[in-house]
């Protein structure tokens, strides 16, 4: 029986020993070898700090063959971990850290200077000295848990300013994963071309391929992205076989017209999520790379990475946007009016997911997990659980899903999820900049644009400096407009419709 | 040299370029500043800056980012 993803690791480790895990930037390790630090990790966090099973442990560093290790063991220890973001600001981790109270934080010498002031045990991985091996003290830990006890927590932007923690349970994996086997076959050969920050569900998932498989995870910096060229070199060098990115970056390869120029043969699995993929620079990838299985996944990160999905296996024509498909298996999608009923083929709705992968709701935030995870207002008779997205979708005749937009400020950048109201909750709560502004979002220049009420104007550069105090760079409007006064509907409320009609025209 | 260094100055207002010697490693450019600065040069020197050549070396500094431009057919 399944009930842990680190046992199942453990399970399957003898067989697989001599291949390579990680890579990254020419340093490897093989996976018997990473077992190996990993198990020392974990009896050093067991036995030096007496943490209890299930008490969430923060890891604070780069991506790297460190960062993977201290995840694994976490999980070996029998806790869930939580990564945390190196470039956040000070001010916005402690409010993280405050909501989870990580028992430890796991981070490297270069790290742990910039959180020298959070009052919280360290464990620096780089500098410790492993000694004990002790594989049984950690399965007798293990064996207290459930398959609903938690596997991590992932930060993700709140409107009121503090990052909620959504908590994934082992038994969610195990559900995605499962469909994932199922479709695409993963086996293990995989060699994945992992982007995706450490705080990102994506990379939690390749962390499962993994345990699960023992593919090949080849980390690429975060600066490889900036410059595609080297970030394909790298890509054809290692020849990898899969990647699960944002269509953002996916974007710019396409307008430089980079595959030509450095083929990608051994690519053979292409997943993006996150944002939509405008179709035309799709094409390039899809033209550019004949032989691969593009897939467009859609989800909130509540139900486990993604819950519907779309393999392109028709050429779309230019002007029509990628549907995001049928629901994944054992995920059932509503699309619910306002009044709680479901939608007919044809018309618009929001999207609420049911599913054994539907996460355990926001740590410590009781208030903001009841709002989010509802009762099913189809099922009357007993409790259960679903997710409101948020996202307005409308399904066709043929019961393929076709994105539509949101209902609120929510939006995706970058591959980040933002609230745009916690940028303007910010603005004027913390740093007091202004009275009222209200930030939207353009979405063909895919700019963050703020609109403040105030009589003189304030630079750009001002504005800039206070916010990199207290959010991270992807969070920084791009552009600022001054008003005299802001437009408010009929109640008075700043109308931000309209102003998202005016960058949008 | 002070045009590009006007460019920087316009996409990272907060940024000191005169004083850095390497914005890749100290943070002070990401992707879409690359983006962004790339078609800004391509504008004002009427060159096209193959994309090949878009590499760390070459947007480290500012010096970096001259002889980009010439050996893209521009004049500094």
């Amino acid at each position: 029986m399944r009930r842990n993803l680190f046992d199942q690791w453990e399970k399957s480790i003898k067989t697989s020993s001599s291949k390579t895990a990680v890579i990254h930037n020419g340093e490897s390790v093989e996976y018997d070898r990473l077992y190996d630090s990993v198990i020392g990790t974990a009896c050093y966090l067991v036995e030096r700090y007496n943490i209890e099973i299930n008490v969430p442990i923060a890891v604070f560093m780069s991506k790297s063959i460190n960062s993977v290790t201290a995840d694994l063991a976490i999980l070996a220890a029998g806790c869930p971990f939580v990564n945390l973001d190196v470039k956040t600001p000070l001010d916005r981790l402690i409010n993280s850290v405050k909501t989870i109270r990580p028992g430890i934080i796991i981070c490297d010498t270069k790290s742990s200077t910039l959180i020298a002031d959070i009052d919280i045990p360290k464990l620096i991985i780089d500098e410790v000295e492993l000694q004990n091996k002790d594989v049984v003290l950690l399965s007798s830990r293990r064996a207290h848990l459930i398959d609903t006890d938690p596997f991590c927590i992932i930060n993700t932007s709140g409107s009121t300013g503090t990052p909620k923690g959504v908590i994934l349970n082992h038994r969610s994996f195990f559900d995605f994963t499962d469909w994932a086997d199922e479709v695409f076959g993963f086996n293990g050969q995989e060699i994945i071309g992992s982007l995706s920050p450490l705080v990102f569900d994506i990379y939690v998932f390749e962390l499962c391929l993994m345990m699960l498989h023992q593919s090949t995870m080849v980390v690429l910096d975060a600066t490889l992205a900036m410059f595609p060229a080297k970030l394909l070199q790298t890509l054809q060098d290692s020849k990898v076989s899969y990647i699960f990115w944002v269509p953002s970056i996916m974007v710019n390869i396409a307008n430089m017209d980079l595959i030509s120029k450095i083929p990608l043969p051994s690519l053979e699995l292409v997943w993006f999520a996150g944002e939509v993929f405008p179709t035309k620079q799709f094409l390039y990838w899809y033209d550019n790379l004949p032989n691969a299985c593009f897939v467009n996944m859609y989800g909130p990160i509540e139900i486990t990475l993604d819950c519907t999905f779309h393999i392109i296996k028709e050429r779309p024509d230019e002007d029509e946007p990628l549907p995001i498909g049928i629901p994944c298996e054992n995920t059932d999608i509503l699309i619910l009016d306002d009044a709680g009923n479901e939608c007919t083929a044809g018309e618009e709705g929001e999207l609420c997911v049911r599913g054994s992968s539907l996460a355990m709701g926001y740590y410590n935030n009781k208030e903001k997990t009841d709002a989010a995870f509802i009762q099913n207002p189809l099922n009357s008779a007993y409790p259960e659980y679903i997710y409101k997205t948020g996202d307005v979708v409308v399904k066709d005749q043929d019961g393929i899903i076709h994105f539509k937009g949101r209902r609120d400020s929510l939006i995706k950048h970058m591959g980040y999820r933002i609230e745009l109201g916690e940028i303007e909750h910010l603005i004027i709560d913390n740093l007091r900049i202004v009275k009222y502004c209200c930030a939207v979002y353009n979405y063909q220049e895919k700019e963050i644009v703020l609109f403040y009420e105030k009589e003189t104007e304030i630079s750009a550069v001002d504005f800039r400096k206070e916010l990199r105090r207290v959010v991270p760079v992807y969070m920084i409007p791009s552009k600022f407009i001054r008003m005299d006064e802001l437009p408010r509907n009929t109640n008075g409320k700043i109308d931000r419709m309209l102003l998202k009609e005016q960058v949008n025209q | 040299m002070s045009d590009i260094l006007e460019m920087l100055e316009s996409l990272k207002p907060e940024c000191d370029f005169t004083n850095c010697e390497n914005y890749i490693e100290e943070g002070y450019l990401d992707s879409f500043d690359i983006v962004l600065l790339t078609s800004m040069l391509e504008d004002k020197y009427g060159i096209k800056i193959d994309a090949l050549d878009i590499l760390p070396e070459n947007y480290s500094n500012v010096d970096a980012i001259a002889s980009l431009v010439v050996k893209s057919g521009g004049t500094v």
